[in-house]
C-alpha cells in the first residue's frame, strides 16, 4: 500500500491519500494544476515535507536511487541516452513485453531512438520502467501520444501489471472518461488541493 | 654567456604591434580592443610586480614568504576558474571545490618534483619552486575550467535526461556518468595534444627561457619533461577530484538533482 501522509511541496498541500495495492488511482486536473510535480514528490525527485510510505516502509529511511527503484515514475515525455534502445534494457527484456505493447518482437530493441515515434518511445519508456519490476507505478499521462489501438494495449498491460504484481499505481491524466475506465478513485487536483472527482 | 639586456624601450616597440591590432580590430568593430588593451596593460603591470616580488624573495629566501606567495598564486587561480564558468554553483563552493582540487593536486605534484626529484637545497629553493607551481597551477587551472564547465553546462542543458535515469532507480552519480567522462576527456584532451607535439610544433616556455638564458638545450630539455609530466599527472588528479566534487554536489543526500544550487 502506498500512503501518502501531509505532503507538501513548493505552496501545495498538504495532501494526503493512499492507494491500495492493485489498486489504481485515476489523478485529474488542469494542465500546470501540479499532478507532475505530486508525482515527482512521491518519487522524491524535488523536495518536500510530509511522509510517503510504501508498504509502512517511510521513504526517507532508504536511499532516494532505492526509493525510485521501488516507486518508478513514468514521466509524460520519454527520455534516451543512448543511441539504441537496447542498452537502455541492461538487463534485458522479455519479448512478451514487447509484443502486448503492440510492436512485433524483440527486435525493436535493435532500433535506433532517434528514429522512433513519439507514441514508439511513450510505449518504448513504459516497457524499460516495467522490466525493473518496480513496487509502485506513477504514470505522467502515459497515453498522451497514443492512437487509440495503443491507448488500450497500454490500459491493459498496466492492469496486467498492477493485477499479477499487486502494486499500487497512481495514472495522471486528462481525459476524465479514461480515468474512471482504468481507475478505482479519481481525485482532482484543485486549487492545490486534492479532492474527490 | 650572458643574456642580452631588453630596455623598455625595446619592449614598448613590441606593444606597437598590439596597439596596432587594437586599431585593426577596432576599424573592424569586433568590439574586442578594449579588452585587448586593457589585458595587455594588465599583463605589463602583473609581470613587473612579480619581478619585483621575485626578486626580493629571491634575496630573502624565507620559506613563509614563499608560502605566502603560493597561497596568492593558488587564490587567484580558483578564482579564475570560478569566474569563467557558465553556470557557477552558489556561495563558496564553485570558489572552494576548484580551489580545493588545485591544491590537492598542484601542491601536492609540486612538492612531489621539488623534494623528490630536483631536490635543490632546501627543496623550497624559490629559484625551483616558483616556476614549478606556478607552470603547474596555469595548466590545472584551464583543466579544472575546462572540465567544471563541461560537466555542468552538459547537465543544464540534459536535466531532463538526468532525472529520467534517476526514475529507473540509478543515483546521482550513475545518472551522471557518461558527462563525467566527456568532462574528464574534455579537460585532458589540451593536456594530451601538447604533449603529443612539444618540442616538435611548439617550443615550450619554459625549455625556451631556458635556453634564452644560456643554458645548455639538454638540461633545457630534461626540465622540460620533468615539468611535463608533473603537469599531467596535476592536471588529471586536479580534474578528477573537481570533476568529482562538482557531480557530488549536483545532487543532494537524497540523489534529487539539484540545479537551483548553480546560476548563470
Amino acid at each position: 500500500m502506498l500512503q501518502v501522509e501531509k505532503l507538501c511541496f513548493l505552496d501545495w498541500g498538504p495532501l494526503s491519500f493512499s492507494v491500495d495495492s492493485g489498486e489504481c488511482l485515476g489523478l485529474s486536473g488542469e494542465s500546470g494544476s501540479g499532478k507532475s510535480l505530486l508525482l515527482r514528490a512521491i518519487a522524491d525527485l524535488d523536495e518536500h515535507g510530509g511522509e510517503v510510505l510504501l508498504d509502512g516502509k517511510n521513504c526517507v529511511d532508504q536511499p532516494g536511487a532505492a526509493w525510485r527503484g521501488r516507486v518508478a515514475m513514468l514521466a509524460a515525455e520519454s527520455r534516451w541516452w543512448f543511441d539504441s534502445v537496447r542498452p537502455h534494457f541492461p538487463g534485458g527484456a522479455d519479448e512478451s513485453v514487447f509484443s502486448a505493447l503492440g510492436f512485433a518482437g524483440s527486435e525493436v530493441m535493435d532500433w535506433e531512438v532517434r528514429r522512433l515515434s513519439a507514441g514508439e518511445k511513450q510505449r518504448l519508456a513504459l516497457a524499460r520502467l516495467l522490466v525493473r519490476e518496480p513496487r509502485v507505478l506513477l504514470l505522467d499521462e502515459p497515453t498522451a501520444n497514443l492512437d487509440s489501438r495503443s491507448t488500450g494495449l497500454v490500459e491493459e498491460v498496466v492492469a496486467i501489471y498492477r493485477d499479477k504484481q499487486k502494486v499500487p499505481v497512481v495514472w495522471v491524466g486528462h481525459n476524465e472518461e479514461q480515468l474512471r475506465r482504468v481507475a478505482n478513485d479519481v481525485l482532482r487536483m484543485q486549487g492545490k488541493q486534492l479532492e474527490e472527482a | 654567456m650572458d643574456i642580452i639586456e631588453l630596455e623598455s624601450w625595446e619592449l614598448a616597440l613590441a606593444g606597437t604591434l598590439v596597439v596596432a591590432l587594437a586599431a585593426c580590430t577596432l576599424s573592424a568593430r569586433l568590439g574586442v580592443a578594449r579588452s585587448l588593451l586593457i589585458a595587455a596593460v594588465r599583463m605589463v603591470v602583473q609581470l613587473s610586480l612579480v619581478g619585483l616580488v621575485l626578486r626580493e624573495l629571491f634575496k630573502a629566501n624565507n620559506p613563509w614568504g614563499i608560502g605566502l606567495i603560493a597561497l596568492v598564486m593558488l587564490a587567484v587561480a580558483g578564482r579564475e576558474v570560478s569566474a569563467r564558468q557558465k553556470y557557477r554553483l552558489r556561495g563558496m563552493w564553485g570558489y572552494g571545490i576548484g580551489t580545493g582540487a588545485m591544491f590537492v593536486s598542484s601542491f601536492a605534484v609540486s612538492v612531489f618534483g621539488l623534494a623528490a626529484i630536483v631536490r635543490a637545497e632546501p627543496w623550497w629553493d624559490p629559484r625551483y619552486a616558483i616556476p614549478v607551481l606556478g607552470m603547474l597551477l596555469g595548466n590545472t587551472m584551464t583543466a579544472v575550467t575546462l572540465s567544471i564547465d563541461r560537466l555542468t553546462s552538459s547537465v543544464w542543458n540534459s536535466r531532463e535526461t538526468v532525472e529520467a535515469r534517476l526514475m529507473l532507480g540509478e543515483t546521482g552519480i550513475e545518472a551522471v556518468s557518461d558527462f563525467t567522462r566527456e568532462a574528464l576527456r574534455a579537460g585532458l584532451i589540451p593536456v594530451i595534444n601538447s604533449m603529443a607535439v612539444a618540442g616538435v610544433v611548439s617550443l615550450p616556455g619554459m625549455m625556451t627561457g631556458q635556453i634564452l638564458a644560456g643554458n645548455p638545450p639538454g638540461d633545457a630539455v630534461r626540465y622540460q619533461i620533468l615539468i611535463w609530466l608533473l603537469i599531467a599527472a596535476g592536471c588529471g588528479f586536479g580534474m578528477m577530484l573537481a570533476v568529482r566534487m562538482t557531480a557530488r554536489r549536483l545532487f543532494d543526500e537524497r540523489d534529487r538533482l539539484r540545479l537551483d544550487r548553480f546560476c548563470r
